[in-house]
C-alpha cells in the first residue's frame, strides 16, 4: 500500500497527482501529516504543494472535461467529506487516462459519485440560500449566521452579492467561525479574534438591533403562522422540505 | 410602521392564503446599481409553512372586502370576519423590509373586488407601479388580474409585474354560474387573453428594438379548485391540457376544496379536503407537461376518473401492458419516460450513460430509478426479470400497493388468530 502525505488543500492534491504521474506510482490513500499510518503501509511520500504543478494538471484536465465539470469537481471539493480527496483523484486519473471524456459515464462508479457529492454541496447552498435570515443592526448592517454541513459560504457569495449589493451584510459561519462581510464596495472575509455575543449565539442582542427590527421579526412569525391551513397540517412534508437543523436561527422558528 | 399594521398582515394573510401559487419562477434579472434585488430563474423557497406548502412570496391582500357572493371564497361578501385594507406605503414597507431580511422573493399580490373591477385593477396596478418606479424594487412580482378588468389595465400590470394571473376556479361553465352568480367563463378568459396578446406583442418588439419593455416575463397561471362541484378528472385535465396549449400558460394550480363556508348547502360537505385526489392531480400535470403523454392516455372516457391507488403513471402502464417491456440499453428516451419508477433525470442519465457500456440493475439502481416499481417494466443486460406481461398487471399491482407493514419472514406460517369477543 502506498500513502502520499499532503496538506489537505486542493492545489495539494492537484500536486499529488502530478507528482503520482512523476512517480508512476499511485497512492491507495491520501494522508495529511499527522494522521496515522494504515496497515501494511509499505511506501510513504510527502507531497510538497506546488502552484506550477497544480497548474498543468489543472490545464490538463481543462482539455478532457467541460467547464461545468471542473466546477463539480471544486464544488465537490468543499464538501470536506473524508473520503473525497481520494475520490478527486480517481476521478482526475480516469479524466486524464481516457482519450474521450468520462463526465458522462455515470455507470463508473467514481464519476456517478461525484456527481452525487456535487449535488449534495449544490443543494446545501441552495438551502443556506433559502433559509438564511438578516437581522438588522443599529448600524444598518444586516447580520445572519448560519450552519452549513458542507463549506458552502464561498458559493452563496455570488447570489448575496446580487441581490443585497445597497445594504451592508456579514454573514458568519458558526462551525467554521468564518464569515464575509461586504461594506457595500466589496466582500471581504473576516475571521474573529475576540468573538461578541451575536457571534456567539448567532442572534442579535435587542440593544444592538435597528428600532423596527424586533417589530419586522414579530409580523413575519405572524405571517408565517398564519399562513399555514389548519386543514393541511402535514409535520412530516414540513421537515422534509425545511430540516430542523436550518431552524436554529431561523426567525419564523424561534 | 406600527401594531396596527401587524393586526392588518394577519387579517389579509389569512385572507390570501387559499390561493395555491407561490412560485418564483420564470424570470432571471441580476442586480442593478440604484436597484434593490434580483430574481433567480429557477424560483427560490424561503420558507416552508407547517402544511408543508412553499413560502416564496409574500402573498397577500391588498383588501379583503369584497362585492362578489362566492360560495367558495372565504372573503364572500355575506361572510362576517374582519375585514382590512393595507395602504400603498405600508404594503411597499413590509415588502422591502421583508426582502432585504430575505425572508421572501417578491410580492403576491391579490385582492377581493371592491366597486368594480376596474376600480380594484387600477389600486393593484397602482402599488406595483410604486413598487417598481419609486421604490425602484427589482424582485419578483406576481399579480392577480381582477376577473373582467379592462384591456389597458391588463397592459398596464404586465409592463411591472412578472408573471399575472386569473383563476379560473370552476372547471366548468355551469358550475361555475352556481357557485359564483356575478362571474362567468368570459370575465375570466379575457383577462387571460389579454396577457397572453401581451407577451407576444413584447416578444415581437422586443425582436426588433432590444430595449422594448417586458412584459409579464414569467407568463401566466391558474387555479382551479377539486372537490367542490361534480366535475371529473377528465373534465379538469382536457381543461388543463387546453390551457397549456396556449403559449403563455406555465402553470395551472389544483387546490383540493376545503369547505370555508359549511353554511352553504351549494357546495358538499367535506370532512378532509381531497389531498389524494389534489396529487394525483398534479402528478397526472406532470406527465403533461414533462413526460409527453397526451391527455386521452391519461384519462377518457372509459377511464374519466384518476386511480387514486397507484400514480397516473404506473395505471397507465398497467393498462398498456403491450408497452413493456422496454430495453434500458435500446429504446429511446421517450419510452423510457413512460416506464413507472423512471423520471426525467434518470432517462437522461441512462442516456448519456449507455454510450460507455451497456447498464445493469445495479447501476440502474444507483442512478437513482426507482427499482421497486420499474423491475416489472423493464429489461436490461442481464436476465430477463418476471416482467408485467408474466406476472398480469393485476398482480402487479397488488405487490405495489400491499400496505407497508412490519415484514413477515416468510419461512414461517403465520397462526390465525380468530377474533374473541
Amino acid at each position: 500500500m502506498i500513502a502520499f502525505i499532503y496538506d489537505k488543500t486542493f492545489e495539494g492534491l492537484l500536486t499529488a497527482v502530478f507528482d503520482a504521474y512523476v512517480r508512476k506510482s499511485f497512492p491507495n490513500v491520501l494522508l495529511a501529516e499527522g494522521e496515522p499510518l494504515p496497515l501494511f503501509c509499505e511506501e510513504t511520500v510527502t507531497i510538497y504543494s506546488d502552484k506550477k504543478k497544480a497548474d498543468r494538471v489543472w490545464k490538463g484536465l481543462e482539455k478532457k472535461v467541460s467547464k461545468l465539470s471542473l466546477s463539480g469537481l471544486t464544488v465537490s471539493w468543499l464538501s470536506e467529506l473524508p473520503e473525497v480527496d481520494m475520490l478527486l483523484f480517481r476521478y482526475i486519473r480516469k479524466a486524464l487516462d481516457h482519450s474521450k471524456s468520462i463526465e458522462l459515464n455515470f455507470g463508473d462508479p467514481d464519476v456517478l459519485q461525484i456527481s452525487k457529492v456535487w449535488k449534495k454541496v449544490s443543494n446545501e447552498r441552495l438551502r443556506i440560500m433559502q433559509f438564511l435570515r438578516f437581522q438588522k443592526a443599529l448600524d444598518g448592517t444586516y447580520f445572519s449566521a448560519v450552519e452549513p454541513i458542507y463549506n458552502v459560504l464561498p458559493l452563496v457569495l455570488p447570489y448575496l452579492n446580487d441581490r443585497f449589493g445597497d445594504q451592508k451584510w456579514l454573514i458568519y459561519d458558526m462551525r467554521r467561525e468564518y464569515g464575509y462581510y461586504y461594506d457595500l464596495k466589496e466582500t471581504i472575509e473576516v475571521r474573529f479574534e475576540q468573538k461578541e455575543e451575536h457571534l456567539l449565539s448567532g442572534f442579535l442582542n435587542e440593544s444592538l438591533m435597528d428600532k423596527d427590527e424586533k417589530l419586522f421579526q414579530q409580523m413575519w412569525k405572524e405571517y408565517f403562522k398564519t399562513i399555514a391551513i389548519k386543514e393541511r397540517i402535514n409535520p412530516k412534508l414540513h421537515r422534509q422540505h425545511m430540516p430542523a437543523r436550518f431552524w436554529k436561527y431561523m426567525t419564523e422558528k424561534q | 410602521m406600527n401594531e396596527t399594521v401587524l393586526e392588518k398582515l394577519k387579517i389579509l394573510a389569512e385572507s390570501a392564503k387559499y390561493d395555491v401559487s407561490c412560485a418564483s419562477s420564470g424570470t432571471s434579472r441580476s442586480g442593478k446599481k440604484g436597484m434593490v434585488g434580483s430574481a433567480a430563474g429557477w424560483g427560490i423557497c424561503h420558507s416552508f409553512a407547517e402544511d408543508g406548502r412553499c413560502i416564496s412570496l409574500l402573498k397577500i391582500m391588498l383588501t379583503n372586502y369584497c362585492m362578489y357572493d362566492c360560495a367558495y371564497c372565504i372573503n364572500r361578501r355575506s361572510n362576517d370576519l374582519p375585514r382590512a385594507t393595507l395602504s400603498v406605503t405600508e404594503l411597499v414597507d413590509l415588502t422591502i423590509e421583508f426582502y432585504r431580511r430575505n425572508y421572501i422573493e417578491g410580492l403576491f399580490l391579490s385582492s377581493g373586488v371592491v366597486r368594480s373591477p376596474d376600480y380594484t385593477m387600477e389600486r393593484l396596478v397602482r402599488v406595483v407601479k410604486d413598487l417598481r418606479l419609486i421604490h425602484r424594487f427589482n424582485g419578483y412580482i406576481h399579480m392577480k388580474s381582477i376577473p373582467g378588468a379592462s384591456q389597458e389595465l391588463v397592459n398596464e400590470a404586465g409592463l411591472y409585474a412578472d408573471r399575472l394571473s386569473v383563476n379560473i376556479e370552476i372547471p366548468n361553465e355551469k358550475s361555475l354560474q352556481t357557485l359564483a352568480p356575478e362571474k362567468d367563463f368570459k370575465s375570466v378568459f379575457a383577462p387571460m387573453r389579454y396577457i397572453q396578446q401581451g407577451v407576444l406583442q413584447s416578444a415581437e418588439e422586443r425582436k426588433r428594438f432590444r430595449h422594448a419593455p417586458r412584459f409579464a416575463p414569467a407568463g401566466q397561471s391558474t387555479q382551479m379548485i377539486i372537490g367542490a362541484t361534480a366535475d371529473t378528472d377528465k373534465d379538469i385535465l382536457r381543461l388543463s391540457s387546453a390551457l397549456y396549449q396556449r403559449p403563455t400558460m406555465k402553470r395551472v394550480y389544483y387546490s383540493g376544496f376545503i369547505p370555508v363556508n359549511d353554511y352553504d348547502n351549494r357546495l358538499p360537505a367535506l370532512k378532509q379536503p381531497p389531498l389524494v385526489r389534489e396529487n394525483r392531480l398534479y402528478q397526472a400535470d406532470w406527465l403533461l407537461r414533462f413526460y409527453e403523454f397526451k391527455v386521452d392516455e391519461i384519462v377518457n372516457d372509459a377511464y374519466p376518473e384518476l386511480d387514486l391507488e397507484v400514480d397516473p403513471k404506473l395505471s397507465w402502464a398497467l393498462r398498456n401492458p403491450h408497452m413493456f417491456p422496454v430495453d434500458i440499453n435500446k429504446a429511446d428516451y421517450e419510452l423510457l419516460l413512460r416506464v413507472p419508477g423512471i423520471g426525467v433525470k434518470s432517462a437522461k442519465m441512462i442516456v448519456v450513460s449507455r454510450r460507455y457500456s451497456r447498464l445493469g440493475s445495479e447501476q440502474l439502481k444507483k442512478i437513482g430509478v426507482v427499482m421497486k416499481k420499474a423491475q416489472y417494466f423493464i429489461t436490461c443486460h442481464e436476465l430477463a426479470m418476471r416482467t408485467v406481461n408474466e406476472l398480469t398487471p393485476e398482480n402487479v399491482r397488488h405487490i405495489l400497493t400491499q400496505k407497508k407493514g412490519r415484514k413477515l419472514d416468510d419461512r414461517q406460517l403465520t397462526i390465525q388468530f380468530q377474533d374473541v369477543l
